[in-house]
């Protein structure tokens, strides 16, 4: 190769590879040390509320329980059961932990702080968390075995009944904003976070996370009083620890939409003085946070949905009122005048 | 390289390097532990007996229905992404053409609501 094309090759391909290697890194280290700490977090806050003390010997304060956990389920015996297959069976821990991290490559931290702006952000998180039911559902078919069966099957019908109200809900976004760029959205909300005008909504979208990210009160794919462990019982180990970790890296990326499309992402509540002060990202991450509280504060407070309830909220309540709701809005916006670009 | 391309190479790397994580984890643990596997660990877990048969046989009919289901709202949802953006310059035509098939799914909704589709008891 000759000198010239070498460089060529250096600062047309290599560098700008080489520096978005560095940014996902930037993401994804991160990311999994807060999921880590986010179980340790978790179980702080449910103590509390439940008058306990929670982890408090690994450390002071028990600031090295995550690390000891990570720590065990690393040393512990993968198994792979004898009926199983194989390949499917390890996919499916890979799918859910890859597909829970991936969906922040689109995520804005702050105003053009983002991995990758595309155009079709909002479709593109839609997506990713919709292939999230593929690796549970894996997961239930390759242990071939009876409580993981029965976990996948009712974990893949919860989560694609409510994935269908909360299409609607992003919807009824799209229409206020006139674009599917996630900052656009951002930006839309300057005047008005979104959470105010289309409340009902917020609400919706943020009940049909819970479902979606299988968490209580809609965590009966993996009730334990009835199966156990749901989808997961034939995992061990770091397999397990997969699942575990992709659980919670995707309540923290639900958390993030729910944050971009209603709460103003990195927008500070008033556009005045001592708010602006503080970065955007700050602003962002205490959202996330906010948001990732409220899911502790749900599963310490509320009992578990019995399985037809559950169904019947989803198809009967909310897709109905959230179908409604997108007329309405589409109707109001028409009215008024108000629509983007008209 | 193009726009385009540039936009989505952080995804397709951000894809392998989660990809490449995953399987080191897993990998990883494999290796550190000690692996001593033996036919009563590897049976599948059911309350403390051998299964009794196959477990992949009938399950019930109420999981494809809502499958079905599903597939048609996820449509119609996958159908209103564009009308949404786009409808501040399309105006009143485009709400009223939308409104029309909104109520034609809407029927469709009333009929599988009164046949019982949804119940789940």
């Amino acid at each position: 190769m000759v000198d010239g094309s070498s460089i060529g090759f250096w600062a047309g391909y290599a560098w700008p590879v080489i520096l978005i290697v560095l940014k996902v890194l930037a993401i994804v280290v991160p990311l999994l040390l807060l999921v880590a700490y986010m179980t340790l977090a978790e179980r702080k806050i449910m103590a509390a509320m439940q008058m306990r003390l929670g982890p408090n010997v690994v450390g002071p304060l028990g600031i090295w329980q995550a690390f000891a956990d990570g720590l065990k389920m690393i040393c512990k015996e993968t198994i792979i059961p004898t009926g199983s297959n194989k390949v499917v069976f390890l996919a499916a821990p890979l799918i859910t932990f890859v597909l829970a991290t991936l969906g922040w490559a689109v995520v804005p931290f702050d105003a053009g702080l983002v991995l990758a702006d595309i155009n079709v952000g909002v479709l593109f998180l839609f997506a990713i968390s919709s292939l999230g039911v593929y690796g549970i559902i894996m997961a239930g078919w390759a242990s071939n075995s009876r409580y993981p069966f029965l976990g996948a099957l009712r974990s893949a019908a919860q989560m694609v009944s409510y994935e269908v109200s909360m299409g609607f809900v992003i919807i009824t976004v799209l229409l206020a904003v006139g674009s599917l760029n996630l900052s656009d959205i951002v930006e839309s909300q300057r005047n008005i976070w979104f959470f105010i005008p289309l409340f009902p909504m917020f609400i919706i979208f943020f009940i049909s996370t819970l479902a979606e990210t299988n968490r209580h009160p809609f965590d009966l794919p993996e009730a334990e009083s009835e199966l156990v462990a749901g989808y997961q019982v034939e995992y061990s180990a770091m397999t397990f620890g997969l699942f575990f970790v992709g659980e919670y890296a995707n309540m923290f990326l639900m958390s993030a939409f729910t944050t971009v499309l209603f709460l103003g992402g990195w927008l500070p509540p008033f556009d005045i003085e001592p708010f602006t002060w503080i970065p955007g990202y700050i602003w962002f991450f205490l959202k996330v946070a906010f948001l990732l509280f409220v899911f502790v504060w749900i599963r310490a407070t509320l009992p578990r949905y019995r399985y037809d309830q559950l169904m019947r909220l989803g198809w009967k309540v909310f897709l109905p009122f959230s179908l409604l709701w997108v007329v309405i809005t589409a109707g109001a916006l028409i009215i008024f005048d108000w629509l983007p670009g008209a | 390289m193009d726009d385009f391309l540039l936009e989505y190479l952080p995804i397709l790397i951000f894809l392998l390097i989660s990809l490449g994580m995953g399987v080191a984890i897993l990998a990883g643990s494999f290796l550190v532990a000690r692996q001593k596997p033996d036919s009563e660990k590897l049976s599948a877990y059911e309350c403390g007996f051998a299964p009794f048969d196959d477990t992949r046989k009938q399950f019930d009919v109420r999981f494809y229905l809502v499958a079905l289901l599903f597939i048609i709202f996820d449509l119609e949802v996958a159908f209103l992404f564009p009308w949404a953006v786009s409808l501040g310059s399309i105006g009143i035509f485009g709400f009223w053409s939308m409104i029309v098939f909104l109520a034609i799914l809407t029927i469709g909704f009333i009929y599988e609501w009164r046949k019982g589709a949804l119940e789940w008891e």
